[in-house]
């Protein structure tokens, strides 16, 4: 009997054992190595941190990683909240709408910033139709280090249009496993649909809104491709500076800090993220 | 009230798909008419920077390492994933949650933080700037997101047939081939394909790791910045219409995919 009972608890980690140890070698092992070069430097283990947090770049790549995180996510949580209460409503032809806002989902950033471009290079089509209607004599530049407040507000609007979609089909999945009798018992009691908006529908959705605003959280830290390609570094953020100073500057312990501060972020974050998927399991029961 | 819905739906359809269907357009424009603005659409369309793009600037040899790539990471991640997917699904143990939960935040780990320190390991190992080395880092990318997903998957197949197949002799895992895998099967095929976008679409781990040997994008953020607006957009439609295609064939399945991180 103890016999069988060994090995039926033996099954399952030697079914898990090669996707653990695959992820401890490709996953693991590399990030305790991104902190051995991080730390790695002429000037002292602490070298490294010192000249990235003495440069203004990082002080900016912190800054704007943050703006861009404080200003998108508020606005993506607000718009897939109402795209998912609308979708949900099931009107007719509510399916078709749903793969339309979930199709930026199969676009990479690089390809969400060349879309983007499209639109508002100097040439691209906001200009052209801009011209056309004679509201602008000449284009507006929307590019470069001159404009970079303006490079700042089209990669809003990229982010924007590019993550929405993720958002919304975490709150979609989250809305349509809401109750139906809960919605239908205030009615009963006379509830508005507003009312039942705020008192019924929100609450009941905070732990997807909680999920998604972690998990938009953590892919902030890793916003890359948009600005690399909009706009370069006049506007630095981590993941670029981590890609300059390998490609660029040729240096992999200075990339390598920066991606351990990316990781500490990212772990912290995740810390909580965690946490709060824990507690539900515990309030489940399951 | 009954013309609000149609109303939004053009609404929203225009901001969501309206850029990529620009992007298209300008992609197509001939070089000509670029810095024409006496109209916005073309009068001509023409395949020559996609054609030019792919056949002398090296896009169709990126694109085959990038779906070498996709492929061999696919394989990998499946190879490794279901079992522990299975497992999860299928055994209580002590520490599954832990398991679950490691997975969840392995998931959310960006490739960032390894793709500097994988290349002094591949150094070692000659694997680097090979469509081997981007597949692995890409295969520990996916794994996470496989094992969630197949053991939601699993647990959603009826272990009472499974059960009913042992009755009647077959093994357990006789049972799991020929039970539960081909119930299994289209809820795997879609996530091979998210899978399939997810490395096809990962820019930063395939620069660092290749040179010579680049994938699509990787091939794309080297060279985008000093080409021609028109190669820009012929990049953009080369990247997106393989993802579109796929995203499109899995719309089912996408409010599983990430309504599961709720789970």
């Amino acid at each position: 009997m103890t016999q069988i009972r060994v090995k039926k608890q033996f099954i399952p980690w030697l079914l898990l054992a090669p996707s653990l140890i695959y992820l401890i070698v490709f996953m693991g092992l590399p990030i305790i190595g991104t902190a051995q070069l991080a730390f790695e430097s002429d000037e002292g283990w602490l070298g490294n941190f010192k000249m990235i947090i003495s440069t203004k770049d990082f002080q900016n790549a912190v800054l704007n990683t943050l703006l861009l995180a404080a200003i998108c996510i508020p606005i993506q949580l607000a718009l897939s909240i109402f795209l998912a209460i609308l979708v949900n409503k099931k009107f007719k032809g509510y399916q078709t709408l749903l793969y339309i806002i979930a199709s930026p989902l199969a676009l990479s950033d690089i390809t969400a910033a060349l879309i983007s471009y499209s639109i508002f290079a100097p040439n691209g089509y906001l200009n052209r139709i801009l011209l056309s209607i004679n509201w602008i004599e000449r284009p507006i530049y929307f590019f470069g280090y001159m404009f970079k407040s303006r490079e700042m507000l089209v990669i809003i609007i990229t982010e924007i249009w590019r993550a929405t979609p993720l958002v919304f089909v975490m709150i979609l999945a989250g809305l349509q496993s809401i109750n139906k009798e809960y919605l239908e018992a205030a009615e009963v009691f006379g509830f508005n649909s507003w009312q039942r908006l705020w008192k019924i529908t929100l609450p009941l959705l905070k732990p997807a809104i909680l999920s998604a605003l972690l998990i938009r959280t953590l892919f902030a830290f890793q916003l890359f491709g948009v600005v690399w390609l909009l706009a370069g570094r006049d506007i630095t953020v981590l993941t670029g500076e981590t890609y300059y100073w390998y490609v660029f500057m040729n240096n992999k312990n200075v990339a390598s800090a920066y991606a351990l501060i990316i990781a500490v972020l990212t772990f912290v974050v995740g810390w909580f993220y965690i946490r709060t998927i824990r507690s539900r399991y515990e309030e489940e029961g399951a | 009230m009954k013309i609000i819905y149609p109303l939004l739906f053009i609404l929203i359809a225009c901001f969501f798909l309206g850029p990529m269907f620009l992007a298209f357009v300008a992609s197509i424009t001939p070089a000509s008419e670029f810095y024409d603005y006496s109209h916005i659409f073309p009068s001509r369309l023409t395949l020559e920077h996609i054609n030019k793009l792919l056949f002398t600037l090296g896009g169709f040899r990126a694109l085959i390492v990038s779906i070498e790539v996709a492929l061999i990471s696919i394989g990998i991640s499946f190879a490794l994933g279901i079992p522990a997917g299975y497992a999860i699904a299928r055994y209580t143990f002590r520490g599954k949650d832990g398991v679950k939960l490691a997975m969840l935040f392995t998931r959310s780990l960006p490739l960032i933080v390894v793709a500097v320190s994988l290349v002094t390991v591949y150094m070692r190992l000659n694997l680097t700037d090979t469509a081997l080395g981007v597949a692995l880092a890409h295969a520990a990318m996916i794994l996470p997101f496989v094992v969630i997903f197949t053991s939601s998957i699993f647990s959603s197949t009826f272990i009472e047939y499974e059960e009913a197949g042992m009755v009647f002799g077959l093994t357990r895992f006789g049972a799991f081939l020929r039970i539960s895998l081909p119930l299994a099967l289209p809820g795997l095929a879609a996530s091979a394909i998210y899978g399939f976008i997810m490395s096809w679409n990962e820019t930063f781990a395939a620069s660092i790791l290749s040179i010579q040997n680049r994938t699509l994008p990787a091939h794309i953020l080297a060279t985008a910045m000093a080409s021609p607006d028109y190669f820009k957009y012929a990049m953009a439609t080369v990247m997106a219409i393989p993802a579109l295609i796929f995203i499109f064939i899995i719309r089912k399945y996408l409010i599983s995919i990430w309504g599961i991180s709720l789970k």
